[in-house]
């Protein structure tokens, strides 16, 4: 490189100059104008440049993937809600279904029931008939044998008298005296 | 021993005299320069593709974003995002230089002269005056008077306000300026011991080590002190900014 700033002002400043008797060159006042000017250009040209071109194009990007991803968890969410809605819907038409059918059950265990007792009814009906009149038969039955017991006995009387006595009793006067030894 | 200073010299390139006023491009200059195409190469490749999912390159670009971004919205607020390009520029310039001064052969810090440091605190310092009076007028002094404060105390208070205040770009450039001065002073420092060791015979080189692992621990913390150092610079303009728009404390 060119001779240093300060070989200018002091003598010995050259190139291993700086240490002995010559200015500090971090605080040498020589080379402050053209600090400060070029300091001032670059940075000024630099914050052209970033506030200009590169930051907006970045804050672009970043914005843009923001959104999306503000986009995409809005998306989420209105599924979810969605669902839960879904939900919500299933588990009251899940305990409609349920009370209804609940209902149809206990109106088919009603009917049955009385179909049951409609049928117990009417056999128990059969059977007190099917009773009655098999206890009027076994009346008639039983008038009948007694009737008949009657005779017979009239009969046995008349035959046992005729053995005794050798004498016929006439049918009449048995009856006669049966019915006095009935009284 | 090499010179440690040697590093800080500024030389001449192209010679211009401006109305007696010596404006020569210099070694100086040439690194701003650099700086300036670099990041603006940088952030212009890395953001050519502009995808939605981002490639290596873009997303550096857009964490460096986010970054600056975030820095302003939380010391500033969501209004102090005019300032953002103002503020990334800032960073992005202090953090270049300083990074460019890393570079061993190439090495001059542009940072550790202090006219630079100090032209870019004014610069934020005028910029807070300027922004602060033409926000809100008067109500910008606000900003020396401390609210809560006891009658009798406040003329004490409010000099003393008013001198923090006028000291903040001392302060500003000074400590950005030390740090890179001190740093690579030390660098050179020790790099000499391990140049002086090596030419000192078998037994002197082997102690040579030591300087050398010193070297090497304190080149990590120049890289880490290049990076905060950007970052404290850039901070605290925020937070200057900040008074200028909210001067009620």
């Amino acid at each position: 490189m060119a001779k240093t700033h300060n070989t200018g002002t002091t003598a010995e400043g050259g190139a291993q100059g700086g240490g002995h008797g010559t200015v500090f060159p971090p605080m040498d006042p020589t080379t402050f104008a053209s600090q400060i000017l070029w300091l001032a250009l670059t940075f000024g040209a630099l914050y052209m440049i970033m506030s200009r071109i590169s930051l907006p194009r970045i804050g672009e990007v970043v914005e843009e993937r923001a959104e999306r991803i503000q986009r995409d968890l809005d998306e989420a969410e209105r599924m979810k809600t969605e669902t839960e809605v879904a939900l919500a819907d299933y588990e009251r038409s899940l305990a409609e279904a349920k009370s209804k059918a609940n209902g149809i059950a206990a109106q088919e265990r009603a009917r049955v029931k009385e179909d049951t007792d409609r049928a117990r009814a009417q056999a128990d009906e059969q059977d007190a008939k099917t009773m009655s009149d098999a206890e009027a038969r076994i009346a008639k039955s039983k008038t009948a044998a007694l009737a008949s017991v009657n005779e017979i006995a009239a009969e046995t009387a008349g035959s046992v008298i005729d053995k005794l006595i050798g004498s016929k009793a006439s049918p009449d006067e048995i009856k006669q005296a049966l019915a006095s030894l009935a009284k | 021993m090499p010179d440690p200073i040697h590093q800080f010299n500024i030389n001449k390139i192209v010679d211009i005299n401006l109305f007696g006023y010596d404006i020569s491009f210099t070694n100086s200059s040439l690194f701003m320069v650099m700086a300036v195409i670099a990041i603006s190469a940088f952030l212009t490749m890395s953001m050519s593709g502009r995808s939605l999912v981002p490639t290596r390159l873009q997303s550096l670009a857009e964490i460096a974003y986010e970054f600056i971004a975030n820095m302003v919205r939380d010391a500033i607020g969501p209004e102090g995002m005019k300032f953002f390009p103002f503020v990334f520029t800032v960073f992005m310039f202090i953090f270049t230089l300083n990074m460019l001064g890393m570079f061993p052969w190439l090495g001059f810090t542009v940072t550790s002269h202090l006219i630079v440091t100090a032209g870019l605190a004014i610069m934020v310092f005028t910029l807070v005056i300027v922004v602060g009076l033409a926000k809100n007028g008067l109500g910008f002094f606000k900003l020396f008077v401390p609210s809560g404060v006891p009658i009798a105390v406040m003329p004490l208070v409010v000099a003393i306000e008013v001198i923090s205040f006028l000291s903040r770009p001392v302060s500003h450039s000074m400590r950005l300026f030390a740090n890179m001065l001190a740093g690579h002073i030390a660098l050179k420092v020790f790099g000499g011991f391990i140049v002086m060791l090596l030419g000192a015979g078998f037994g002197y080189s082997l102690i040579g080590i030591l300087p050398f692992t010193m070297a090497v621990g304190l080149t990590v913390l120049e890289l880490l002190v290049a990076f905060l150092q950007a970052y404290v610079f850039t901070m605290l303009t925020c937070m200057y900014l900040n008074d200028a728009l909210h001067p009620g404390h």
